[in-house]
């Protein structure tokens, strides 16, 4: 069942197109990497899949429901790139910034209590960052304020998981324990995973399917007809086409 | 004079209570708008203060009558700049705010230039607060604070990170219209405290100390707070007592604390601050 829908979406900034008549379908389940050169729109198809910029040209669907009266936000969890305007002083401990991601399951007003350290907690736990959970966020590492990040996009047990470049903070080590939790929330718990990266190497060993963008869409499927397409022949060049699926 | 002497008096009483309401206003607003690097809309919304104060007194008013509904359309009219018109923050106030000084100094000239009444504006006297105006700040400052408490954890969420706050579903467009409709009501109540040309800093330095020391956005709230009563109520006697510009000293009291906090911090600094997304997880 399709969960997503985009339909001939074009993003422009100014007059400049910067995603061209994108269109593909993200099914319940799915684990889909996204993945294109710097500059390819990744980052700018996301933001206009969730309505954080406007669309130029399409249609995007979420839930059956149009992206402009999306309502059942608390279905979604989002880890940017980046905080557009972090403030390494800003005063929220990490338990306050986890609790954050609850606000989209609440009604007017919007508290958080007591009640819902039972989730935070076990997201914590998770994550393994119990032990830093009355810290400033400010005082971590980028690696343990990544991980943060993604608590608060996890705790709402949300349907869809969105996480834009989520792992350029990490060392190996920590990339490969993120990834495994990933793969639990997919497969265990059936949480579809939207994962833009550049890193088209390693991508394939965890997503289920591929999206390659070059500011137009070059490729949308699973890995295997990735390896066998001609399009993806045309588009790197046969030689690197074998390096990409040699090394899955 | 015995320190306690002052209390006596019944304008001293007026001073210490609408003081200490707007000066709790100023602080809690103050963490958002320095959080969220809006500090100077403060010095802005002023500005347009000025121009609004003008209004009143050419129209023979009471110029904070005139001045709450000017100053909280010029505040929507920034909030717009920044939205519609893809201008940048500080543009958006740079603009507002001359605009703000232009018309205010042509509407003096033409009401027959500066007068007493207009010199306690730009300059504050709290001391000569009325009973009405006493009442206003009171009601005014506890419906402020009534809004910031039931918006808290949205305002919190949105002076963190704006896009994640979006798409938690919460509807920034209106959050971000509430807080600097907020900032423009405490501008107002703020001016008779410390007047238009210091109300930026009763927003700012509160909550910049706060910043320094506090271990969660709560307790900067209530640092801010506290900070913000202490030197108004301090300025409010040392000025009594030694004769001296009540705002002026309000606001060097104010900044003597964060020099103070800010030598504290310098002994004693917090463990690392790293940017997001610049070092590697352990």
């Amino acid at each position: 069942m399709n969960i997503i829908s985009v339909n001939n979406v074009s993003v422009r900034y100014q007059s400049v197109e910067v995603v061209s008549n994108i269109s593909f379908n993200v099914a319940a389940g799915d684990y889909l990497g996204i993945v294109g050169p710097n500059g390819s729109g990744k980052t700018s198809l996301i933001r206009a899949i969730f309505g954080l910029i406007s669309i130029a040209k399409g249609t995007v669907s979420i839930f059956n429901q149009n992206i402009s009266d999306f309502q059942q936000w608390h279905k979604i969890g989002y880890l940017p790139q980046k905080i557009l305007s972090f403030n390494p002083n800003f005063p929220a401990t990490v338990k306050e910034i986890v609790a954050m991601g609850l606000l989209a399951q609440k009604s007017f007003p919007k508290r958080i209590g007591r009640g819902d350290d039972a989730a935070i907690d076990r997201i914590l736990v998770l994550l393994d960052i119990t032990n830093i959970k009355d810290k400033l966020i400010g005082e971590l590492s980028g690696g343990q304020q990544q991980r943060v990040l993604l608590a608060r996009a996890m705790v709402a047990e949300p349907k869809i998981l969105v996480l834009d470049e989520p792992t350029t903070a990490l060392d190996p080590e920590a990339r490969e324990k993120f990834f495994t939790v990933l793969q639990e929330l997919n497969k265990k718990s059936g949480v579809t995973i939207m994962l833009v990266t550049h890193d088209i190497m390693n991508i394939g060993r965890y997503a289920s399917k591929l999206l390659y963008l070059d500011r137009k869409l070059v490729f949308h499927g699973g890995f295997d007809e990735f390896c066998s397409s001609s399009e993806v022949t045309d588009y790197f060049g046969e030689f690197a086409q074998h390096v990409i699926c040699h090394r899955h | 004079m015995h320190i306690f002497d002052a209390f006596h008096y019944q304008f001293i009483q007026r001073a210490f209570v609408a003081g200490c309401f707007i000066a709790v206003l100023c602080s809690t607003l103050g963490v958002f708008l320095v959080l969220r690097r809006l500090s100077l809309i403060g010095d802005g919304l002023a500005h347009v203060t000025f121009g609004s104060i003008a209004v009143g007194l050419m129209l023979r008013m009471e110029p904070m009558y005139t001045a709450i509904p000017l100053v909280m359309l010029s505040s929507l009219g920034i909030l717009r700049l920044m939205e519609k018109a893809r201008v940048y923050g500080d543009t958006a106030i740079g603009i507002i705010s001359s605009l703000g000084i232009a018309a205010g100094i042509i509407l003096v000239s033409l009401s027959g230039g500066f007068n007493v009444d207009l010199f306690s504006y730009l300059f504050g006297s709290i001391l000569s607060v009325s009973n009405a105006e006493v009442i206003t700040s009171v009601v005014l400052s506890i419906a402020v604070i009534l809004t910031v408490f039931l918006f808290y954890h949205e305002l919190v969420s949105i002076t963190f990170d704006e896009e994640c706050a979006k798409i938690s579903g919460i509807k920034t467009r209106r959050l971000n219209a509430i807080l600097i409709l907020l900032t423009s009501l405490t501008v107002v109540l703020a001016m008779k405290v410390v007047g238009i040309m210091l109300v930026s800093a009763m927003l700012i330095l509160p909550a910049t100390a706060a910043l320094q020391v506090a271990k969660s956005f709560k307790m900067s709230i209530v640092i801010a707070a506290a900070i913000a009563v202490f030197s108004v109520i301090s300025g409010i006697w040392i000025s009594f007592a030694a004769d001296l510009p009540t705002g002026g000293t309000i606001i060097i009291l104010n900044f003597i604390i964060l020099m103070l906090i800010l030598g504290y911090r310098a002994k004693k600094p917090l463990k690392a601050k790293p940017s997001i997304q610049s070092a590697a997880i352990k």
